[in-house]
């Protein structure tokens, strides 16, 4: 097995798509070097900076028979291209009675961490998850970013593979043969039975260190990471939190109408998953503020291994 | 001139199949059978005709929220576009998108559009597809004089011009942006102005003469086939109706400024020229009229005889498989 880290994970990812699918384009306002070189500056092409023009580019030519990539870089700059997000992406293949697939993927950073403060740091899922008919990923590992990506390029809707920033270096294993990880399947990422970690991107890795230390103390802890928010592996996170009667959500988004909040949700309506509750849910999440700059400020805003363990405390009471 | 009569009367024919269509679906509105909302082109007819005629089947448009003639002229099916302002399983779009969503994509129809100027940078990735594809397709995009001042407008010119992509954007400049004139909203005279500062040709063309609209299309299309890039055509024309034909809400435009266009009405103009050439006599013309009218009448039995669709067909196609 070779360890590569998870931004070289995408650009696997990205390569071997492109070179499997002719018809694979990339689109950005940065053409990376090693994809322009194979693939030359026809399939690979460098954008002016207009979001709105280019988001709305890919579905053109997804229309017309390509399967564009689209690198946002950081997800903040889609904000500019809602129009073409909100009215025309994820609306299209259902307005228009499913005549036309829209196979394009749309690559974006997520989080923060790195004091680039609001206007760079951000963790939106939910306004994008808020919306029919956009899938998204959120890869934790560099295992996960290649397959999932590659699923995501191959799906034949519009996909958002949300990025975490902090987790770019991060280096895993990863299989020399082909492998895929299917949209829509959520992964146990450690088993456990007195509490349900559900944990997303980087906070997968802050559960983790959580349930390393919380093994010490002799409790067992459960992290559930769902890899795909749309559509969401719900029986995987039911199942395990039945088996433990407890649940504990960490994000770095904040908490209103998160991602995380759409999680309690989906356990707490359902009657079995809710008789089997011995505690009530507990979402440990960014506090609800644009992230601030000062390294201090940021570290006090976002949870972390810290606050995860409080929160299982919490439902142990 | 290189029109032959055979197309000629082939353009008076589609232009009275839109000004019927939407007569007749301004009716079926009024008297409840047609939902939500419908914006009509009737006087503007020359534009989607002149354009289209210039086209091949495999050329793409996209168009706006006043999208009939764009259908009509590019050769979409009368029966499924009332069964869609119907909402029926039968429609284009399985009774989900209405007047302002229809589509056909097996005729190069990608879609009205409900978000002004919306449609520009689609269009552009269209052109983008074409030119990876090598096959000499173009890609047009409809839009009003009001979505030539938003970002999108500008951002996708520039690209288009930038990359020498085959697409020619039609602005149909009606003179208003809803109530809005167009003076108060375009910083410059001409919108095709407009284009000069994206390094494309601007041309202004008398968007109710459809031979002049034509022509101009035509060297558009010829500079986009042969990869010269994009063209700004603006076609001067006016909306006989009100900006919906939803009733009581104000027009505030001048009474005396419609009267001047209509006597400027693009299919009488052709009908005159085509007669004063012994193209056409009344007869011909009465015959051809009533045709039309059977046609829209078929449309519109074919509507109402189709269901509505299925309740459980609201969950389909959110996601294609």
């Amino acid at each position: 097995m070779r360890q590569i880290s998870y931004a070289t994970a995408a650009n696997e990812a990205m390569l071997e798509e492109m070179r499997r699918d002719p018809k694979t384009i990339y689109l950005a306002t940065d053409a990376p070097g090693p994809l322009v070189k194979e693939f030359g500056t026809k399939r690979v092409l460098g954008t002016p900076i207009t979001e709105a023009t280019f988001t709305g580019m890919a579905i053109g030519a997804a229309g017309s028979g390509y399967r564009p990539i689209v690198n946002w870089s950081m997800v903040t700059f889609s904000f500019v291209a809602m129009d073409q997000i909100v009215n025309q992406a994820s609306k299209i293949h259902y307005m228009f009675g499913g005549q036309a697939k829209f196979p394009i993927v749309f690559r974006a950073s997520v989080g923060g961490g790195r004091q680039l403060a609001a206007q760079h740091s951000q963790s939106p899922y939910s306004m994008f998850m808020n919306l029919a008919g956009l899938k998204m990923i959120l890869p934790s590992t560099p295992y996960d970013m290649k397959g999932l990506l590659k699923s995501a390029i191959r799906d034949d809707n519009p996909v958002i593979s949300f990025e975490s920033s902090r987790l770019m270096g991060l280096r895993g294993e990863i299989p020399d043969e082909e492998y895929i990880v299917p949209l829509g399947k959520a992964d146990i990422k450690r088993e456990g039975s007195d509490v349900t970690v559900v944990a997303l991107a980087w906070m997968v890795h802050e559960a983790l260190a959580a349930a390393e230390t919380l093994q010490q103390e002799g409790l067992s802890i459960e992290v559930i990471d769902p890899r795909t928010l749309v559509p969401m592996d719900v029986e995987t996170i039911r199942a395990s939190v039945r088996k433990t009667g407890r649940l504990v959500v960490a994000d770095e988004a904040g908490p209103t109408a998160s991602a995380a909040a759409e999680i309690c949700a989906l356990v707490t309506e359902d009657p079995a998953t809710f008789r089997a509750l011995k505690a009530p849910v507990k979402r440990v999440c960014a506090l609800q503020v644009p992230i601030p700059y000062s390294p201090q400020l940021e570290s006090y805003v976002f949870p972390d291994r810290e606050k995860i363990m409080a929160g299982v405390r919490a439902v142990l009471q | 001139m290189s029109l032959t009569a055979q197309q000629q009367l082939a353009m008076l024919r589609t232009r009275q199949t839109i000004r019927r269509f939407e007569e007749r679906a301004s009716d079926e509105f009024q008297a409840g059978h047609i939902y939500g909302v419908v914006h009509c082109y009737i006087g503007q007819e020359a534009v989607a005709v002149g354009i289209c005629s210039a086209l091949r089947r495999e050329d793409q448009i996209i168009s706006t929220h006043r999208g009939h003639g764009h259908c009509i002229a590019k050769g979409a099916d009368l029966k499924r576009m009332m069964a869609e302002l119907y909402g029926r399983a039968t429609g284009y779009c399985k009774g989900k998108g209405g007047s302002m969503h229809i589509a056909d994509f097996g005729i190069g129809m990608l879609g009205a559009n409900g978000i002004v100027a919306g449609g520009i940078p689609i269009i552009t990735g269209a052109g983008l597809a074409a030119q990876l594809d090598g096959k000499g397709r173009v890609a047009v995009s409809f839009f009003g004089d009001g979505a030539s001042s938003a970002g999108s407008f500008h951002e996708s010119l520039n690209i288009a011009a930038l990359w020498k992509l085959p697409v020619i954007y039609v602005c149909e400049n009606n003179s208003y942006g809803v109530n809005m004139p167009a003076s108060d909203a375009v910083s410059v005279k001409d919108v095709a102005e407009r284009g000069t500062a994206y390094g494309m040709p601007g041309i202004v063309v008398d968007g109710n003469d459809v031979l002049a609209v034509y022509e101009a299309a035509e060297a558009a299309v010829r500079r986009a086939r042969a990869g010269a890039g994009p063209t700004l055509l603006e076609c001067k024309t006016y909306r006989w109706r009100n900006h919906t034909e939803i009733k009581g809400i104000p027009d505030s435009r001048p009474a005396e400024e419609l009267a001047v266009w209509k006597e400027k009405d693009p299919i009488a103009r052709l009908v005159t020229q085509l007669k004063t050439q012994r193209l056409l006599t009344d007869e011909d013309w009465t015959e051809m009229d009533a045709a039309i009218l059977q046609e829209i009448e078929q449309s519109v039995a074919f509507a109402r005889e189709s269901p509505f669709p299925p309740l459980e067909t609201a969950l389909e196609d959110v996601f294609a498989n």
